[in-house]
């Protein structure tokens, strides 16, 4: 059993404008001691998928299951959610300046974490905060652990937010662009940071990201979202190297790689989609270069793809056309 | 001895912009160590910027590379050194004085929803250039404000939106166009596409490529993501506490990189590997950059250096050619990076067809 | 630690393209007016402002229409045998006061000073605020030191003391009035004002207008004062009402509008003593400074929700 499944998960919001629908049938799993990378560019829903399913999502209209370990956390009542969520799932943010208390010590509030699920001394808990902050690599940790988040550097907060959620081992740790604000050498870091934490505890990670050469340095597993659905989901060498959906092709594409000369790149024409008005049949129709008749009408389901069981589409094309345009597109002058 | 990557006379005609020993202090708040009170956040450079060409410059948060690119558009006045513009000595100069050369340099901002005013309509926003110079008025301004829409790919009829209206990538056309207004010679774009996505930030990429040809600009190229400084920039500047270590032409930056932070920096960079090559080794660099209001003596990069040795504590290494480098190949170590050494990592493999 | 909120992921500001139909161009202003226009209680309180600013304009007309002169004592028909007030009647709608004069025909002139010494004095004070917290804010420097230190000192003068003692060396008037309370007022406009502007002058767009040549002046008026509209129109809505209760205060206690021209504060006063035996005199002048007010005050409500809606946008990036 995964630790984690997700099935047919989706949310939608009332606005003023019209009803926003974030996330529209997603399913997906996270096996123990694996790495699931969820890319995605803005308005994805990746975010918004990830937050719902630990229960984070208020005001919406949500539908689906989110099973971690066998009970669904979309169906369980408060304060059952409220245990899992702190001691079995943890999750850091983009920005620790916001999700960090500006006012509170960096040690007070490692403790307040503990001793919320965990019935031990102050003490104690600050024993353990200390040698956390040693384990994430900050230096001094034993001065560094009474300091306010202000006093850090960007790279030294975002270790002390892994801290904080590592402090009652959790089996799995949510990461939504942890290191987007960080300078390159500090994010790769923090990436070798996570890998080898993960390797020491064992835990799951869900990591979400816009960017695809993070993702490949870490996931084991990938899934691609565009305006709220998967578009394709597989192991990471299926994703990077025997890639199906158009989508997927026009993100990597769109990189400025290594091996291709300077000329110019190769964009996805137009815009992401409204969320309230989302085009009948594929979402990605209007922009993908492949589009048939077919796509403009009808959704097409994800499906497997390249005889690989683990590898899933959600395209028209046919199913074992994979990677060619891809390897073809990385070798051209 | 200066090489001719910093100051030669056969190539004064082809620069721009030529800096020299710019230094840019600030006063320091906040919690500082005895005794210091000032930020270097430029601390000496010196760097000729050649006609038509794009200088990317990269650097970890508090390098100071926005600093200097500002310094260079005197949008902040000069501790000490001077900037010549296409021959004029601009470093003193009043924003009186100033304005006439305001035409010629311009900037493009990183926020794309916060570089434009969100009460004015992009019209307006446009136009401003034009309003504040004295250039055109009226249906002529219009006209004018209408055309740059359209060079930049928005379409001219949106002339009376408002910012919130658009994208953030149409944001950055937005101000692409403005920064093209008056026809300028040099455009510093500080990070112009990390806020965006990277479907949009390929299409912001082409746009300054084309425009460049077609107007014949130089740009200052500042970003965080060396792939696509890498592939936009003719020659690459990489800044560490306020100085250069390291200016070379591109890809000859990255083909023999000679500074360790360099290295580090390149190595540092996620890329997606080839198909089996499973995951290279980088080189991870130990703590963090040291705050610039204390930098350690010597090299400032010395504490973190994995090739450091004990002159580097206490003699500064000066910018200059290494090895049998070509003379345009600049670096300021001691012990700088021999072709084949291994540090930890194994970016030239990666990098090789 | 607390639990962290949600948050909304980014979601695109707006459509790429507009659906079919929608409007363009919609600024700020036009979206916080159409906001206002579906909003009941403000609707309500713009027509009692309209009605109450349309009776101190016809003031004179009503007084024709009435037959009754503001100033004159109906000593025969206005007054009881006893010589006191008459009640609400035919001839007097709202009754007569302890000189017999026509109650109605004077609140309508009163709504005339008050309206006029609130939206005067509201204006100056919203005007000199703007112009100074602009500059404190923009400049920085000595000259904010200055002048913040000022604004202070402004907020700190006891109100009273200075009214009086003003009033004793000039004598009272509306004009004098209307001068207190513009002094006592445009020192708090100046303190929101130079916050605004300190945390705009920090935004990308200006640092823009700075690179493209913009002298301070035109950054101050193109670029600044568009984005400090919308609070001072707030503030402005909300500083009538209570510009109004300071005039009809300081007339209250005759350091305003003198007699016999009436205000509604020195109708007050002058209707204390005979509460027990004229409550119209009493409780008119009172319901028409407490509904002026009222609507006023629920307007300048209407008008800040109207700018800021909450829990609408969630929407960042």
């Amino acid at each position: 059993m995964p630790l984690l499944e997700v099935r047919d998960l989706s949310v939608s919001f009332s606005t003023a404008d019209g009803v926003v629908q974030a996330v529209r049938g997603l399913s997906f799993g996270v096996e123990r001691g694996q790495t699931l990378g969820i890319v995605g560019e803005s308005g994805s829903g990746k975010s918004v998928a990830t937050q719902t399913i630990v229960g984070l999502t208020q005001g919406a209209r949500i539908s689906g299951h989110s099973y971690f370990e066998g009970r669904d956390l979309l169906h369980m009542d408060a304060e059952e959610l409220r245990q899992v969520r702190g001691a079995e799932i943890a999750l850091i943010f983009q920005d620790p300046l916001s999700s960090l208390h500006p006012l509170y010590r960096i040690g007070w509030q490692i403790v307040e974490a503990i001793r919320a699920h965990e019935a031990i001394s102050k003490g104690d808990a600050r024993r353990r905060g200390i040698e956390l902050l040693r384990r994430v690599g900050i230096p001094q940790p034993e001065r560094r652990v009474d300091d306010y988040p202000h006093q850090f550097s960007g790279g030294m907060r975002q270790r002390a937010m892994i801290a904080m959620a590592l402090a009652l081992n959790p089996k799995l740790l949510i990461a939504d662009e942890p290191t987007t604000a960080l300078d390159v050498t500090v994010q790769a870091q923090i990436i070798e940071l996570m890998k080898t934490l993960q390797a020491e505890y064992g835990m799951a990670i869900i990591l979400i990201t816009h960017d695809l050469g993070v993702a490949a340095g870490i996931a084991d597993e990938m899934l691609v979202m565009y305006a709220g659905r998967a578009m394709e989901r597989g192991d990471r060498d299926s994703i990077y190297h025997r890639l199906h959906h158009p989508y997927t092709e026009g993100l990597i594409q769109a990189l400025p790689s290594t091996s291709r000369a300077k000329d110019r790149l190769v964009p996805i024409p137009g815009l992401p989609p409204s969320l309230i008005h989302l085009p009948a049949g594929c979402p990605f129709h209007p922009r993908c270069r492949y589009v048939m008749d077919r796509c403009r009408n009808e959704t097409p389901p994800l499906q497997t793809v390249g005889g690989v069981s683990g590898h899933v589409s959600a395209c028209w094309l046919p199913s074992d056309r994979v990677g060619v345009d891809a390897e073809v597109a990385k070798a051209a002058p | 001895m200066a090489s001719s990557a910093l100051r030669s006379e056969e190539y004064d005609a082809d620069v721009l912009v030529r800096v020299e020993n710019v230094v840019k202090r600030f006063r320091a708040s906040g919690r500082r160590p005895r005794g210091r009170d000032e930020v270097r956040a430029v601390d000496g450079v010196n760097l000729d910027i050649r006609r038509g060409e794009t200088l990317g410059l990269v650097g970890d948060t508090g390098c100071g590379k926005s600093t200097l690119a500002r310094c260079i558009t005197r949008l902040y006045d000069l501790t000490s050194g001077r900037v010549v513009f296409d021959g004029h000595d601009i470093s003193k100069l009043s924003r009186r004085r100033l304005r006439p050369y305001r035409l010629q340099m311009q900037m493009i901002f990183q926020d794309p929803y916060g570089s434009l005013n969100p009460r004015r309509r992009v019209g307006s926003i446009i136009g401003d250039p034009f309003a504040i110079h004295g250039i055109a008025a009226g249906a002529e301004r219009k006209r004018r404000v209408q055309q740059l829409m359209e060079l930049v790919g928005l379409n001219p009829e949106h002339y009376n939106r408002f910012p919130a209206e658009f994208s953030g990538g149409q944001r950055q056309r937005i101000g692409v166009a403005r920064a093209l207004a008056l026809n300028p010679k040099l455009i510093v774009c500080d990070e112009p596409v990390s806020a965006l996505d990277v479907s949009i930030q390929a299409q912001i990429i082409n746009l300054l490529h084309d425009l460049q040809d077609e107007f014949r600009l130089t740009y200052i190229f500042i970003a965080h993501d060396l792939l696509v400084v890498r592939h936009i920039s003719d020659r690459i500047a990489v800044m560490y506490l306020g100085k250069i270590v390291e200016l070379a032409e591109t890809e000859e930056l990255f083909a023999r990189p000679r500074h360790p932070y360099t290295n580090a920096l390149l190595s540092a960079i996620p890329v997606i590997e080839e198909d089996g090559g499973g995951r290279r080794q980088r080189i991870l660099l130990q703590g963090d950059v040291p705050s610039p209001i204390d930098p350690p003596g010597g090299c400032s990069f010395h504490p973190r250096c994995p090739k450091a040795q004990h002159r580097c504590s206490g003699e500064e290494p000066p910018l200059e050619v290494k090895l049998s480098d070509r003379p345009d190949h600049v670096a300021a170590c001691h012990f700088p990076v021999e072709p084949g050494e291994d540090l930890g990592f194994t970016w030239q493999r990666a990098t090789e067809p | 630690m607390s639990e962290v909120l949600a948050r909304l992921e980014e979601l695109p500001t707006s459509p790429a393209e507009p659906p079919p139909g929608a409007i363009e161009g919609r600024s700020p202003w036009q979206l916080a007016w159409a906001r206002l226009r579906r909003d009941r209680v403000a609707i309500a309180c713009a027509v009692v402002i309209v009605l109450i600013t349309s009776v101190a304009i016809l003031a004179p007309l009503i007084s024709l229409l009435l037959g009754h002169e503001r100033d004159t004592q109906y000593l025969e028909t206005g007054l009881t045998a006893e010589g006191l007030p008459r009640g609400p009647s035919a001839q007097f709608l709202f009754g007569t006061d302890d000189l017999g004069r026509d109650v109605l025909v004077r609140i309508a002139y009163g709504a005339q000073v008050s309206l006029l010494a609130g939206v005067v004095a509201s204006f100056v004070a919203v005007f000199v605020g703007v112009v100074v917290g602009l500059t404190a804010g923009y400049f920085g420097g000595a000259l904010d030191g200055f002048l913040a230190r000022f604004m202070d000192v402004v907020l700190s003068f006891p109100f009273l003391l200075f009214a009086i003692a003003l009033v004793s060396i000039v004598g009272p008037s509306l004009r004098v009035a209307i001068g207190i309370i513009a002094f006592f007022s445009w020192a708090a406009v100046g303190r929101i004002v130079r916050g605004q502007t300190l945390s705009i002058k920090e935004k990308e767009y200006i640092e823009a207008a700075r690179s493209l040549g913009a002298s301070d002046v035109r950054i101050m008026f193109v670029d600044i004062f568009p984005n400090l509209l919308a609070p001072v129109l707030v503030y402005l809505t909300l500083l009538i009402p209570a510009a109004i209760v300071f005039e009809a205060t300081l007339s209250f206690l005759g350091l305003g509008v003198v007699p016999p021209t009436p205000s509604w504060g020195n109708m007050l006063a002058d209707s204390l003593s005979f509460y027990r035996v004229a409550w119209w005199f009493v409780l008119l002048p009172g319901a028409a400074l407490l509904t002026t007010t009222l609507a006023f005050n629920l307007l300048g409500d209407s008008i800040r929700d109207a700018f800021d809606p909450r829990g609408e946008r969630l929407f960042r990036r």
